[in-house]
């Protein structure tokens, strides 16, 4: 099959940046998104022009490092699926693929597909941990855990920085992000005792770092890439406005 | 902006129910603005719970929208000023799941705004009486909505209301930390949905039974 990818070039972050298309013919469908991007680039550098500039790790949807918004939805058309397990069969022949980085002041731009996201780092910096007192380990099974809150804070652990849900997100708030690490450390015995003063902490950062607030439009789960629910956004909320009452810091 | 949403929606639920003692006829209808002025006398003074309730809604007003004001600038902020529509592309501008009650919050706030302006202007201090002028609040309400254009701007203004009370009330409940779990999330925005079909529909039965003559 044979596409056009009208891809964003940027050249750094000073470059207003404009969308170019390339024409990439002879793809596989069963090629993964990255690698027509690697096709496209392969050509770009034998012709003696700057390749296409995009972050990738592990290419099997499990690190958060790639990411790129497909014809304005971020990580493209299927559901709960990352760029790089993106592949070309969910296109047709002949398609023009809009390729954009993810867009917020949060992330600023560094080139072409390529942004910052070290906002995130410092938001998990401000809260998104555990304090564990050093020392031998406990004894197996003295600290209870339900099944239920186990798989639920698994299901919200899995959530891997991406940064699609700014991204998709029209208020450009990282909620769900905020959420997911909220949601998986506060549902577990060893998130008790730090639970409110995480919750502000947080979401101070959050708010500093200059991500906008959450309206509950609900983009942010349905582009998720790992399939975090609303949920952990409500309990987000909650674990603020009990820190809040409660005057726990 | 939770807060002052329900309480301004508890206040919709049941101005809905006064509205519709129209249906009892002009005594009924006139005794109940009337009684409205005179809850807890002698202990508070004439009109004094109504005043209270204006304040409190006032108040929930001022709150409400000085919120969606520092909440748009913050996105913007976020956004570099382009919000929703900040990419390139046209593709996948409707977002992959967004209402269209979500889309309007804004915009709809601003027109049930000018639209709650009007409507005191109209029904409360009996400012504006399209129809005619009445001591009756019965009689105002029949003079005006027997006028077409009348019932036009109120079915748009609650349109507009029933859109936002859509989104909102789902809004509302969640940031409030009602949203825990996938079913849950069904249930709360069955319910949004649910409350605004109400909301809206008994609004506008007494403006459309007075042009259709049910009533008056």
């Amino acid at each position: 099959m044979n596409v056009t990818l009208r891809v964003w070039r940027q050249a750094s972050n000073h470059d207003k940046g404009r969308m170019v298309a390339y024409g990439v013919e002879d793809i596989s469908s069963d090629m993964s998104f990255l690698e027509v991007l690697d096709v496209l680039n392969e050509r770009l550098t034998m012709a003696d022009e700057d390749p296409i500039a995009f972050d990738h790790d592990c290419r099997e949807g499990i690190c958060g490092t790639c990411g790129v918004v497909i014809n304005g939805i971020a990580h493209g058309p299927e559901s709960a699926t990352t760029t790089c397990q993106l592949h070309m069969r969910s296109f047709n022949d002949g398609d023009v693929i809009d390729v954009e980085p993810w867009r917020a002041q949060p992330f600023p731009a560094i080139k072409d597909l390529v942004v910052d996201r070290t906002s995130f780092d410092r938001i998990i910096q401000a809260g998104g941990y555990i304090s564990v007192p050093t020392g031998s380990a406990p004894d197996a099974n003295t600290v209870l855990v339900s099944k239920t809150h186990n798989e639920h804070a698994f299901d919200a652990a899995v959530c891997v920085g991406c940064g699609a849900c700014v991204a998709a997100c029209p208020n450009g708030s990282a909620m769900l992000f905020e959420g997911a690490k909220i949601t998986h450390l506060g549902m577990l015995a060893q998130g008790q005792p730090e639970r409110n003063s995480r919750a502000l902490s947080m979401i101070a950062q959050h708010d500093d770092e200059g991500f906008g607030a959450c309206t509950q439009i609900g983009e942010c789960t349905a582009v998720c890439p790992k399939g975090i629910q609303l949920d952990v956004i409500s309990r987000f909320d909650h674990d603020v406005l009990s820190a809040l009452l409660h005057g726990d810091r | 902006m939770a807060v002052s949403g329900l309480i301004m929606m508890l206040f919709l639920l049941a101005h809905m129910y006064g509205n519709l003692k129209i249906f009892s006829g002009r005594a009924a209808f006139d005794s109940y603005a009337h009684h409205l002025r005179t809850i807890g006398e002698p202990f508070l003074p004439y009109a004094g719970a109504l005043w209270f309730i204006r304040v409190v809604l006032l108040a929930s007003v001022a709150v409400h929208i000085y919120a969606a004001i520092t909440l748009w600038r913050r996105a913007r902020a976020a956004t570099a000023g382009r919000g929703g529509s900040r990419y390139e592309s046209r593709k996948g501008r409707g977002g992959v799941q967004r209402t269209y009650a979500s889309f309007t919050m804004r915009w709809g706030g601003v027109v049930i705004a000018l639209f709650i302006v009007y409507h005191l202007l109209h029904l409360t201090s009996n400012t504006i009486h399209p129809g005619g002028a009445s001591a009756s609040p019965y009689v105002r309400l029949v003079n005006g909505f027997g006028l077409w254009w009348v019932v036009l701007s109120y079915t748009i203004a609650l349109l507009a209301l029933g859109f936002h009370i859509r989104h909102g009330f789902w809004s509302a409940v969640a940031d409030l930390g009602a949203n825990t779990s996938v079913t849950r999330r069904r249930h709360l925005n069955i319910a949004a949905t649910t409350i605004a079909i109400v909301s809206t529909a008994g609004l506008l039965m007494p403006p459309f039974a007075v042009l259709f003559g049910w009533v008056g």
